[in-house]
């Protein structure tokens, strides 16, 4: 098997491999190999045909693969070497890759450093334990995605849409474009799992009802689906009974929620956190393992691609230094923990010595929505680091809070930092 | 009637018991038709089960179901070497919880013994925990059979009709039996949805329909098969895995929920079993679910619905025939006959668990009953039993995979991600002695789109490629026959219309 060598080796071309990988050559990675499994980089941003992408960093709404293209063009111009229609098989600590391919056959490729962006899968209707028969006709809401704006065909013409997550809101009104009906959406929450503005653009706007604290029941039909029968839940997620309700329709997309693709992680012993199914990562997104570092959706589920796009930025100039040497590893780094009404917070680990370098951003999910001013606060123990008001918080969308270089001095003898985001007094 | 229209034998079925007798027949002078309803053969029983080669210790001692059970799993390592399909033989275990469960240990030994099952021992608490980190720690010993094995069912059946079908016998899929045709009261051909085809011999290995079949032969009207459902869950091995076969002690009408491992390396739990009275209900159910997450617990507490990466239902074609032994009451037994009332048909029912690892013995039965009845044989001189396996990307070392995309290059692109299937693999299927035309076709023959995103990602990609190399467009690719298509129409900017 033919070996090749590079100081980084990037695997994954969505918006977060993109951008780690034109960090790195920026920060000196002089041999950089950027590995994909599709045809074309850029991901799954080249399915989001819709608009919405880049209003944080270039403050223009452009469509996914637009915003893509501005990155595969810098990539190009940065010198970053792509193995397309390549996929990755095995992966060992000493970063020693392997992967397959029409054009080359089996490849080695032997990396100084490595950039997880494998990006998420999508949750499925069997991890979802939807009963009934199995039909053709039940679908991933990003598989019906790449057919409709990928290759160009439509799954059905009467549309079921289980969960409220922004891929499924998305498509539920490019279906509607597309003469489809889209019969109902339903989430099994009591709130929203994906952003507010799909909600009100995609749902709102076009009439398609969504049902809260509603779940399928059975999906109906041997050969194509027939119908699905839904039913109402209550907080502790127990069908109602009476509440069953049978609607008609060819096809049911699932928008369940994103689980973090980390198989090749797993292979080289990275240690993964529960919460996120991502791997535990500092301020440098490096992992448990040095040398490895991760990259975007990989390591938790963002909201917008902007932020991917950063946390690519920041993978890539770590894992540049990593490789020359510069990157040091005994650096102080104190765990930040998630406290009340926080899901997880990101980066596990910082870094206190690279405040001085800029601020550093802790991102985070919140557990439950809060619909009225809240506070999201960093302490230490018991005192208060930081802390920031906002006007609510959602599970749908992320929140975030900076550590700058004047929280360093107050910092420095931490075991931890714990993040909280709580009701502001005085709001109700 | 036209020549290609007259068979010495006919056979209704294209499950493991069809295919199986189809290559053993095929190895003589007899020209052969094997005939199934549905799109593919083997997609019903014989690809929704346990996949377990049973020892034979559960069946009712006289009974013809230890008999054919105990006579076959010596057959399957040579069967499995012959026919490239996967098979392994680690043994299989029934743990006992708790003291109360020992003394049914003894009654399992014992009635192996009579049945003449070799290799069998009781192993304590202490060896089975070291054997099984994951088992429950309430273990008091466990039966452990040296000859259990597990298998690739649908790739033992696929296996067993394509080199079926190299030694000549011809197979016809999407071919339903609607009746016999009759000269007196000797059976001499079919009628189907494809014509009337004439035959000495019509073999009944309908599976779940031979109670159909054979009232229409005219006999064992009081014979019923009532299906019986067992639902499955397949674990993510990443995730969760068991090293063993492990079965609990039984109850009388089943083997009860396992905790077993895959060829394929994942752990599988179930089944539980539902009479239901309709042949085609294969849905999953909550009930279902937590009947076999409860059963499943008892044995390796640890397992959780949330590592599902996969459901099916199966359904086992239960009959009501009586043991014809003498003094041996059991209402449940195989049906393998030459009926004294018609001639001309061989009939096979309630071929239920253990009937996947019956089926060589079955098959040899068949023939030596149609012996009895005068049927003489000729060996073919030119039978070739050997069928070797097609070459599967994920279980060749890396050597052998360059020299494999060197050959071919397309089984350099992996398709599917989760089980890292090439087109290659795709390819090849589709081009097969019998070639897979559906999405489950491919499936099952290659174990694409089995994985953790359950084809997500995949499966844009295999209708792409299945439209490619048979010619037709994308929205005619189905999932499993002609109505379960997967796309409507063109966008409308690629030219379709709302």
């Amino acid at each position: 098997m033919k070996t090749v060598f590079c100081d980084v080796a990037v695997i994954g071309s969505g918006p977060g491999g993109l951008a780690s990988a034109i960090a790195a050559k920026q920060n000196g990675a002089k041999e950089l190999l950027l590995i994909e499994r599709d045809r074309e980089p850029g991901g799954i941003l080249l399915q989001c045909i819709h608009n919405g992408f880049g209003v944080e960093i270039f403050k223009q709404d452009l469509p996914g693969p637009a915003y893509a293209q501005h990155f595969i063009r810098e990539a190009q111009q940065a010198g970053v070497s792509m193995l397309l229609d390549t996929m990755v098989l095995e992966i060992s600590k000493d970063k020693r890759i392997i992967a397959s391919s029409k054009t080359n056959g089996m490849l080695a490729i032997q990396a100084k450093a490595v950039i997880l962006a494998m990006g998420c899968r999508e949750r499925t209707r069997a991890q979802v334990r939807l009963p009934g028969s199995r039909p053709a006709g039940v679908y991933t809401a990003g598989t019906a995605q790449r057919w409709v704006n990928v290759e160009g065909f439509m799954p059905g013409k009467k549309f079921v849409i289980l969960g409220s997550g922004d891929i499924g809101m998305i498509m539920a009104r490019r279906l509607t474009f597309e003469g489809a009906k889209v019969e109902r959406v339903l989430e099994i929450m009591p709130y929203l799992s994906g952003l507010m503005r799909n909600y009100v653009q995609c749902l709102q706007d076009f009439d398609i009802p969504l049902q809260m604290q509603h779940t399928i029941k059975r999906i109906i039909g041997n050969e194509r689906v027939e119908a699905v029968e839904t039913v109402a839940v209550d907080d502790h997620w127990s069908e109602i009974p009476g509440s069953e309700e049978t609607i008609e329709c060819d096809t049911l997309l699932l928008s369940v929620g994103l689980i973090p693709e980390n198989e090749l992680s797993q292979q080289v012993g990275i240690q993964l956190d529960p919460l996120t199914a991502g791997p535990f990562v500092d301020n440098h997104f490096q992992t448990s393992v040095e040398g490895f570092f991760a990259a975007g959706n990989v390591v938790h589920v963002y909201d917008l691609v902007d932020w991917v796009t950063s946390a690519g930025l920041q993978a890539g100039e770590s894992a540049a230094r990593y490789a020359s040497g510069k990157l040091c590893c005994d650096e102080k780094e104190i765990p930040v923990r998630h406290g009340q009404n926080v899901h997880h917070v990101i980066p596990h680990f910082l870094d206190i010595n690279s405040l001085k370098d800029g601020e550093k951003q802790l991102q985070m999910r919140v557990t439950k929505p809060l619909e009225q001013p809240v506070k999201v606060q960093v302490l230490d123990g018991t005192e208060l680091i930081a802390s920031r008001t906002l006007p609510y918080a959602r599970p749908g969308e992320m929140v975030t809070i900076g550590l700058k270089e004047k929280h360093m001095e107050q910092i420095k003898n931490a075991t931890q930092l714990v993040v909280q985001v709580i009701e502001k007094e005085g709001s109700k | 009637m036209n020549r290609d229209r007259k068979f010495d034998v006919i056979i209704i079925g294209g499950g493991i018991s069809g295919c199986m007798l189809a290559r053993f027949l095929s190895r003589y002078e007899l020209k052969i038709l094997l005939i199934e309803k549905e799109s593919d053969i083997g997609s019903v029983t014989s690809a929704a089960n346990t996949a377990i080669i049973h020892p034979g210790y559960d069946a009712i001692p006289g009974s013809l179901k230890a008999k054919l059970n105990v006579a076959a799993n010596p057959m399957w390592d040579q069967l499995a070497a012959e026919l490239g399909f996967a098979f392994t033989r680690h043994g299989d275990y029934v743990v006992a919880i708790g003291e109360e469960e020992l003394p049914k240990l003894d009654i399992l030994m014992e009635r192996g013994k009579q049945n003449g099952v070799p290799g069998m021992r009781i192993v304590d608490e202490e060896t089975m925990r070291k054997r099984e980190p994951n088992i429950n720690p309430a273990v008091s010993a466990a039966l452990w059979a040296t000859s259990g094995g597990i298998c690739d069912p649908f790739g033992a059946t696929v296996a067993a009709a394509e080199n079926a079908v190299a030694n000549g016998v011809i197979l016809l899929r999407k071919t339903a039996f609607l009746d016999f045709i009759w000269q007196g009261k000797h059976i001499i051909g079919v009628k189907t949805n494809r014509g009337d085809f004439s035959s000495r011999w019509v073999v009944n290995a309908a599976g779940l329909f031979s109670d159909e079949v054979m009232h229409l032969a005219g006999i064992h009207q009081e014979f019923k098969i009532t299906p019986r459902k067992g639902e499955y869950f397949v674990l993510d091995r990443n995730q969760f895995a068991v090293n063993n076969v492990l079965f609990p002690v039984p109850s009388d009408i089943s083997k009860g929920i396992m905790v077993t491992t895959t060829v394929h390396g994942n752990t599988i739990l179930g089944p539980n079993a539902k009479n239901i009275n309709d042949k085609d209900d294969k849905e999953n159910t909550k009930e279902g679910m937590n009947e076999v997450f409860e059963g499943a617990k008892k044995l390796v507490p640890e397992v959780n619905p949330r590592h599902t990466i996969a459901t099916f239902a199966g359904l086992r074609a239960a009959g009501n025939a009586a043991c014809l032994t003498p003094g041996v009451d059991y209402q449940h037994d195989f049906i393998v006959e030459i009926p004294e009332e018609v001639e001309g048909f061989i009939n096979l029912g309630g071929i239920e668990s253990p009937g996947l690892t019956a089926a060589p013995a079955v098959a040899e039965y068949a023939i030596a009953l149609m012996k009895e009845a005068g049927e003489i044989f000729h060996e073919k001189k030119d039978w070739n039993p050997m069928r070797p396996a097609r070459p599967q990307f994920r279980h060749l070392s890396h050597a052998e995979r360059e020299e494999l995309i060197k050959k071919d290059a397309r089984y350099g692109r992996v398709v599917c991600r989760c089980e890292n299937v090439t087109e290659g693999e795709i390819i090849a299927e589709i081009h097969s002695p019998i070639p897979a035309l559906t999405y489950d076709a491919i499936k099952r023959r290659t174990w694409l789109g089995t994985g953790r995103c359950q084809g997500g990602f995949d499966l844009p990609r295999v209708t792409e490629i299945l439209a490619r190399e048979l010619e037709i467009p994308q929205t005619e690719v189905s999932k499993k026959n002609g109505a379960s298509t997967f796309l409507l129409r063109p966008t409308k900017d690629t030219g379709g219309e709302a």
